[in-house]
């Protein structure tokens, strides 16, 4: 874990509302595992004031990649950066990923931005033993891995409207590939996304037997485990009613989540 | 290397004596450990921990934090691992640290802060209490004790009777005059006060039309409070002889100073500690380097100095 200046190397659209940051972070790249995220703060300054929490997307040398989506005003700050601008950077954080057995099958699941740290995932694993499956909105909200030096990458694809790919959500995509898949061994399937659609996941996991971890979204202030903000009700241990997504995650079993409440 | 024409930072708060007047505030620092790979935690003059309540507390439904204009809305609810675990767990860690560390202590009935009081009598590693009886979050108990003069006085009482260690009272905002119960406090003997808490506010998503916290209200802090915290300190100040720890929005050493110029004898950094978990050490050497610009061999020569008019 270390906190550093990053220098501003690219900060590019990839579509419409998406954006890649590539920020020159030696130290942090070295460290960082896929899963694990980074606090940036997106502008000096008490507006906004607080850091926000991104999943680190790749690792490529010195460089981390960071995705994000124009969404709210921190967002748009964000696309506002510039070549060589630097930026306070603490990572890398959280915990990771648990990597897929020996021959046992890994399915990645992706809505949306949430792709970023199964991107950082698949790029560490043999090719013969994931398969990566991607939901987007439409055709035209489908990130381009080619865009960021992943060429080997080619997602499945799936698009609420058709557009592109398999027709309907990731998670309709994921119950079809389970289907044609033997169920032994089990599969183990890494998950990123909207909470409905990881809801979702964790349910179809259930149904073909296969074990399934998430990586969770939640505002926090420190990602330290310090300001005890981004709580989530897990129902694994009666005692201990909350995780925290900065330190016992961002990366749950899916089936320690309460489901209920997300 | 230590420059030569080091200023003397020390600071007194009644009977606690501190290296430095810059504090870690309760519930932005942890119990310190988990800082300590980002900064050198043994610099600062005190840190003061999470909230300590007799049992364990899970704290508040999800959504607990949301960011405002220059500062963010809490509802944690005091979430702790309650004192056997911190006894246990963390109290070995304190006593390895170079910095003093004062415990903030919680509790529903004024039994249970006079249980907690007692626990931790004699207990090597723990330099002082800060009763919290300000903490807008929970339901019962914490606010509840801060906005009653007589009960606070008579809650800082019974502290008193059951501790051999210094007894910091930290306050709330959320009063009309809170100089009336600074001087309860005082009058009940307590050593010290720390302030502000934060202030109670809520927000509201326009969409769902649903409070952005799941706890509906929640405590505001970061630079937003600053100058109403600035000018409740000064105010105590003015009002009570036993020494204040100023507190609220202190980001960089620049507002450090305006609550020292204003009397405070020492000072907390609390939200800063999320946006750079070095920004209490920044303080710290900004202080250091202001004094040092400007021939202040000693803090006493900042403190309470407040030009008037």
């Amino acid at each position: 874990m270390i906190e550093q200046p990053a220098h501003t190397v690219f900060n590019k659209r990839l579509t419409p509302q998406t954006f890649v940051l590539g920020l020159h972070a030696p130290a942090i790249a070295r460290q960082a595992q896929p899963g694990q995220f980074v606090m940036l703060k997106v502008r000096a300054g008490t507006t906004p004031l607080l850091r926000r929490p991104f999943s680190i997307c790749a690792v490529q040398g010195d460089l981390i990649l960071l995705l994000y989506r124009l969404v709210g005003e921190g967002t748009r700050i964000m696309t506002e950066i510039k070549e060589g601008q630097e930026l306070p950077l603490l990572g890398p954080l959280g915990k990771g990923f648990t990597p897929p057995q020996k021959g046992q099958p890994a399915i990645l699941v992706a809505g949306g931005v949430g792709i970023a740290p199964l991107i950082f995932l698949a790029a560490t694993l043999d090719p013969s033993q994931y398969r990566f499956l991607a939901g987007f909105g439409t055709a035209q909200e489908i990130i381009p891995l080619e865009k960021l030096g992943f060429q080997d990458l080619t997602p499945l694809q799936a698009t609420d409207d058709g557009s592109a790919g398999y027709k309907g959500f990731v998670t309709g995509l994921l119950e079809k590939t389970l289907a044609d898949i033997p169920s032994q061994p089990a599969s183990m399937i890494y998950a990123c996304g909207p909470n409905v659609m990881l809801k979702k996941v964790q349910a179809i996991a259930g149904t073909f037997q296969a074990a399934c971890e998430v990586s969770l979204e939640s505002y926090m202030a420190c990602g330290l485990g310090a300001c005890q903000g981004c709580a989530v009700k897990t129902i694994a241990d009666q005692k201990q009613p909350y995780f925290h997504v900065c330190k016992d995650g961002p990366v749950f079993p899916a089936q320690i989540i309460d489901w209920t409440v997300l | 290397m230590k420059p030569t024409n080091e200023p003397d930072l020390k600071t007194t708060l009644g009977p606690l004596e501190l290296k430095n007047p810059v504090i870690t505030a309760s519930g932005t620092f942890g119990y310190g450990r988990e800082f300590e790979e980002l900064m050198e935690i043994d610099r600062l003059g005190a840190i003061v921990t999470k909230g300590l309540s007799l049992q364990p507390k899970a704290g508040n439904a999800p959504p607990r934090i949301i960011e405002t204009p220059s500062g963010m809305l809490n509802a944690i609810g005091l979430a702790n691992i309650g004192l056997d675990a911190f006894l246990k767990e963390k109290v070995p860690y304190f006593q390895k640290l170079k910095t003093q560390v004062i415990v903030n202590i919680y509790g529903h009935h004024m039994d249970e802060y006079q249980e907690l009081a007692k626990a931790l009598k004699g207990v090597k590693g723990i330099a002082a209490l800060e009763v919290n009886i300000s903490c807008p979050n929970v339901d019962q108990g914490g606010m509840a004790f801060g906005v009653d003069p007589v009960v606070a006085g008579r809650l800082t009482e019974r502290v008193l009777k059951n501790t051999d260690k210094p007894v910091i009272v930290k306050l709330s905002p959320n009063v009309t005059d809170i100089r009336i119960i600074a001087k309860a406090v005082e009058a009940a003997g307590a050593h010290a006060l720390s302030l502000i808490n934060t202030l109670t506010g809520m927000a509201i998503d326009i969409k769902t039309r649903r409070p952005k916290l799941a706890n509906l209200r929640g405590g505001l802090s970061g630079p937003a409070i600053r100058p109403v915290a600035l000018y409740m300190v000064y105010q105590v100040v003015q009002s009570v002889s036993i020494p204040v720890i100023g507190l609220g929005g202190i980001m960089d050493f620049r507002d450090a100073l305006e609550f020292l110029i204003a009397g405070a004898r020492a000072i907390q950094v609390g939200t800063a500690n999320f946006v750079d978990p070095d920004a209490s050490i920044k303080v710290l050497d900004g202080i250091r380097d202001f004094c040092n610009e400007n021939n202040i061999s000693r803090l006493d020569q900042l403190i309470a100095t407040l030009q008037s008019g």
